[in-house]
């Protein structure tokens, strides 16, 4: 289960280029495989998020193997209580049409937050690169056109003359601008703990070696103030925000499908197109 | 050349400063929204779990203007400089 994080890790280690002092640098990229248009690199984030997809589904594995119908097994306890809370979450804010929406929410869930959570083990959180955090976005945008379109597609574009025709340029703007602000709140927010921390930590070092610079030999070169002064920020950057992030965008996406699905609409066309087969099945009979 | 140089780091630098006053906004607006859910927390303190909720979600929202613009700072900061100065050098020769 932690195998491919620790595969990860010993990837950092190789390919990280000796260094002096405090950097703040992309994702290292590994190697880059030629494409028609432009290569295609593939870097930390990619290998960091497909590594981290192989452990979750181990975990998974590891959850659910050898459930019962009586648990007597302390992870059956826990994962129950966790599938039966994303069920309520899911039920209450979405309603009872999209129940199985609950799988979809719940990886999102799990992915964001432990994508966010590896920059605790040193390693680059997938989440601080845009293009992972775009990519999820972009999904959630098609899912919520695709409910759109479910009422018809000239219902969808006239949708975009309500209120008034005059707002149509600026509900096409709006529509676009939902992934992109789900996609930068998501980046901007893991990005700016890891900028934050890096600008900390070097600050840190330079007052320890102003202040305590003046013992003797190498007593003097131990960045003192670096020590556990860092973790308390590490603890709301790294763990609230992340868990935060994550909870945010499962409940963004939940709140977007649900209110581009219009159910009451939906439920009269299909009768409508119920009676319509009646009364040609009527007609040819 | 090196003028030029310094001109475009220089004004880099302070685009970005310029661009995080945009930090005032959302300080103001989530201090307003947590100072309410407090008063409503205070008048009805059953009701924390909820409110509490519902105004982690509105602060996260409320941040997005503000991290717009640190998104800006830091494409000024780390993209642009390299970006500009390349175009220079194309124009200088």
């Amino acid at each position: 289960m932690l195998l491919p994080i620790v595969a990860a890790m010993v990837l950092k280690v190789i390919f990280t280029p000796a260094s002096q002092g405090v950097e703040i640098t992309g994702a290292l990229i590994y190697f880059t495989i030629p494409m028609p248009f432009m290569d295609l690199p593939i870097g930390e984030s990619q290998v960091n998020s497909w590594l981290l997809i192989i452990s979750i589904i181990f975990l998974c594995l590891f959850m659910t193997h050898g459930i019962k119908e009586r648990p007597n097994l302390k992870r059956q306890y826990v994962i129950e209580w966790a599938v039966d809370k994303v069920k309520a979450m899911v039920g209450e804010s979405m309603g009872e049409y999209f129940a199985g929406f609950a799988s979809f929410i719940a990886g999102i869930m799990v992915l964001s937050a432990f994508s966010s959570l590896m920059s605790l083990v040193g390693l680059f959180p997938p989440t601080s690169d845009i293009n992972v955090v775009a990519g999820w976005a972009i999904l959630v945008f098609f899912i919520i056109t695709y409910y759109k379109m479910k009422c018809g597609p000239v219902n969808y574009l006239k949708g975009f003359t309500k209120p008034v025709a005059l707002l149509l340029p600026i509900n096409i703007i709006s529509e676009f601008a939902t992934p992109v602000s789900m996609a930068f709140r998501h980046y901007g927010n893991i990005l700016s703990g890891t900028v934050i921390s890096v600008l900390l930590g070097a600050a840190l070092r330079t007052l320890s070696a102003k202040i305590l610079g003046w013992l003797p030999g190498f007593l003097g070169d131990i960045p003192y103030l670096q020590v556990g002064i860092p973790a308390v920020l590490s603890l709301y950057f790294d763990v609230f925000s992340s868990l935060l992030q994550a909870y945010i965008f499962a409940m963004l996406t939940m709140m977007y499908v649900s209110s581009a699905f219009d159910y009451d609409l939906y439920s009269q066309r299909q009768n409508d197109k119920q009676k319509k087969k009646q009364k040609k099945a009527a007609a040819n009979a | 050349m090196e003028l030029a140089i310094g001109i475009i780091l220089g004004c880099c630098a302070l685009g970005a400063g310029t661009a995080m006053i945009a930090g005032i906004g959302p300080g103001i607006g989530e201090g307003n929204a947590v100072g309410k859910a407090c008063e409503a927390i205070g008048r009805q303190p059953e009701s924390k779990g909820s409110v509490t909720s519902t105004m982690l979600m509105g602060c996260a929202v409320a941040e997005t203007t503000g991290l717009y613009a640190l998104i800006i700072a830091i494409l000024l900061i780390f993209v642009a400089p390299n970006y500009l100065v390349n175009i220079l050098m194309k124009f200088i020769g």
